[in-house]
Parts: structure tokens; sequence; C-alpha cells
């Protein structure tokens, strides 16, 4: 029970795979502008993730090992075609706010890295389950941002108003450089800063230690 | 001619892949640490970019867009959803047959590339480029232009972070932003800069 759980807990911040494993990037930043994108965008890669990994897991025996990768990105794609196709016929609009980001779960190194750290040499089960919990590390990550970029950049949450925008007739300014893609990077910046504090064995050693006397020198 | 240069323009700059649109990011981190290796990267993906996008666009108009086989008489056929798997095939297979290439042919740039060319197909930038040339309609003129500026600025944000990084690391950072944490930052502050490219 503890090992089960310590697969499915784990990647929410111990082992966040955005903010420590540094994997999955890409879409964490794009898809964050308003709530309502990212809370797809969560849910197709927390099941892209699972699924792939119990598939993989269930094949680990017959896949040989020089052309893992190809059959990889074979089985993810076809579940990213799977999700993308269900997108389309059920959440047409927010699905073209997600315009290619969607098809680029395939390349989304979560998924990947994933199945080629975990679900290789894990039973079905357990790889279902660290696909989930690294979905949901994803997901906490995808959802802060979001809900700090679209509540201090249109002053809004899911499209309904939160702080009364100053066009309105209300008291908020709306920040717009909340909704430009420099903003994605200065709060995931600063969010591992603050992980990494709270957190203190997960900060990166400097490569350079600035010597003390050196210092003072210099004043 | 025009319209080409400022779709060059476009995509290397206004557009750039990692810097806009937060494509190529684990790669663009991971790799941007020295400068030597950025270059090695960015060759290599510039390479792949101006392959793989013309390359993609040929098969998606002559194959898999709505009515795409009139030519083969099968106009009603609509094989768009195929779409994904078989262009992350294309990258895959180009990709390996570029680096058989490179090693019988010229293996001095071979081993210089090393273990970043088989890493390129899981690069999103690439993928994303050619998701992309779908979207947007390009032609094929549009393609190959919009594959050459696309690799071309991701390549040049890449090698400028690695410069930045690289006199980073004699500087006195704060212990839990040290490493990722800063380099956010500073590819944050990159973006900011390469919006300033927009007023062109």
């Amino acid at each position: 029970m503890s090992e089960t759980r310590r697969v499915l807990i784990d990647p929410l911040v111990d082992n966040n795979p955005v903010t420590l494993q540094m994997l999955g990037i890409c879409s964490a930043l794009a898809v964050t502008t308003s709530l309502l994108p990212a809370l797809l965008m969560c849910l197709a890669l927390t099941s892209v993730a699972a699924f792939s990994g119990a598939a993989i897991s269930a094949l680990r025996h017959r896949i040989p090992n020089n052309i893992r990768i190809i059959v990889h990105m074979t089985i993810i794609a076809s579940l990213v075609i799977l999700v993308d196709q269900l997108l389309r016929a059920y959440a047409f609009e927010t699905s073209k706010q997600l315009s290619v980001f969607v098809g680029l779960i395939i390349t989304n190194c979560i998924v990947l890295g994933r199945a080629e750290a975990f679900a290789m040499h894990n039973g079905v089960g357990m790889s279902f389950l660290d696909g989930l919990g690294n979905g949901l590390g994803y997901s906490l990550i995808l959802i802060t941002v979001a809900t700090l970029r679209e509540l201090f950049g249109a002053g809004t949450l899911l499209g309904y108003p939160v702080f009364e925008l100053v066009s309105n007739g209300g008291w908020y300014q709306a920040n717009g450089l909340m909704l430009l893609p420099p903003s994605a990077f200065f709060i995931i910046g600063l969010l591992i800063w603050g992980i990494r504090t709270w957190r203190t064995q997960q900060a990166e050693k400097p490569e350079y230690r600035i010597h003390e006397v050196h210092r003072t020198e210099v004043f | 001619m025009e319209a080409y240069a400022s779709l060059f323009i476009q995509a290397a700059f206004v557009e750039n892949l990692a810097l806009a649109f937060f494509l190529g990011m684990c790669t663009f981190l991971a790799v941007s640490k020295r400068v030597e290796t950025a270059i090695g990267l960015g060759v290599a993906v510039i390479a792949i970019q101006i392959i793989t996008v013309p390359v993609n666009h040929l098969i998606h108009r002559y194959l898999l867009a709505d009515g795409a086989l009139a030519w083969a008489g099968l106009a009603d056929v609509d094989l768009s959803f195929l779409g994904l798997v078989s262009y992350i095939g294309v990258i895959a297979a180009l990709v390996q047959i570029l680096e058989m290439t490179l090693d019988k042919y010229f293996p001095k740039l071979y081993n210089a590339l090393g273990i970043f060319l088989p890493l390129i197909t899981v690069n999103c930038a690439i993928l994303g480029g050619t998701l992309f040339m779908v979207e947007r309609q390009y032609n094929f003129m549009e393609s190959v232009i919009f594959g050459v500026g696309s690799g071309t600025g991701w390549a040049i944000a890449l090698i400028a972070l690695a410069g930045i990084r690289e006199k980073l690391k004699y500087s006195d950072v704060p212990v839990g932003l040290q490493g990722l944490g800063i380099a956010f930052i500073i590819v944050g502050l990159m973006s900011l800069s390469f919006m300033g490219f927009s007023g062109i």
C-alpha cells in the first residue's frame, strides 16, 4: 500500500515532473493564459500518461530494445489521436484554443520519459499509477500558473469575473503582461524558487563557489 | 519575394518557436549550459527542420488532407486523423536517415553532433513546426521558408541563452534559484526582448 501511495504522491511535489525533472515544460507554459484550456490539457495529458504507461508496461517483454523509442512513439501517438478526436467532438471551441499543443503531447517528455524510466521495468498497475501521479504533478503546476495568469491578466477565472475591471467601472487594472509569453517563464521560475526554498534538498549545487575573501576585496 | 522575407523574419524572430510558443523547452534548458554543444544542436535542428517541414507538407497535401487523394480517384477520403502518427513517423525516419548519411559521408560533423541527433526526434520544436505549417495552410515554398526561419530562430535563441548561462556560472545566485529557476527568469527576459521584434 505504501509503495502504491509513494508512486502516486511523490510526483506531486517531491519529484515533480515540471519543476524537478525538467520534463514537459513546453505545454506547461503555452496553454496557461486561461484556466479552461489548461484544465482540458491536464485531463488530456494525465490520461495519455496513465494509459500509455499501462500499455507500454503490458508490452514491455515483447518490445525489442533497439526499436523501443519508435514503438513507444506509435503507442503514444495513437492515444493522442484518440484524445484529440474526443476533444474535437465534445469541446470543439477549447480544442481550437489548444491548437497544436494537443498534438504535441506526443513529444511531451513526461509521457516518453516515464515510459522509458518506469513503465519498461514495472508492472501494469504500477505504471498506470505512475503515469497518473506524474500527470497530476504536471496538472498541479499547470493549474497554479493558469490561475495566476488568468486572474491577474484578465481579472477572471474560467471566464467568470472575479476582479471587477476598471473598463467595466470596477477597481482592477488588468495586467496585460500576464497574458504574454514572458510572464509564464517568470511565474514558473519563481514557483521553482518557492518550492526549492521549502524543500531545500531539491536545490542545485552552484558550479563555482565565490570565495568569501574575494568578495570583500572587490568592494 | 518580399512576402517570403517577411515570413522568414516572422518565423525566426517575432514568432520564435522557443520564446513565443515555448516549443522544445526541455532540450532548450537542458542543452544550454555550454555554447559549443548549443551550436551543435542548433545546426542539427535547422537541418532537420528544413527537411521535415516541406516533406510533411507534401504528405499532408497529397495523402492526408480532406480530398487529397483525388489524384488516385478517391476524392472523398479524409485521412487527416492519421496526421499526428504519420508526421512523427516521418520525423523519426528522417532523423535516422540523416544520422546514417552523416555517419557515412561527414563523420566529423556526425561526431560533433553526437547524442543530439537522435534526441531531435522528441524535440517538440520539430513536430510543432510541422503542425503550425498544417494549421496555417502554407504552400510548398512558404513551408520551406518557414522551416528555415523557425529552425534558425530556435538555434539563435538556444545559442544566446547558452552564452548568458556560461557567464552566469560566476555570479552569486540565491540557493533556491540556482540552476533551473534562474534559467527560467533569463528566458523570460529574452522572450520580452524578442517581443520587441514584433514592431518590424
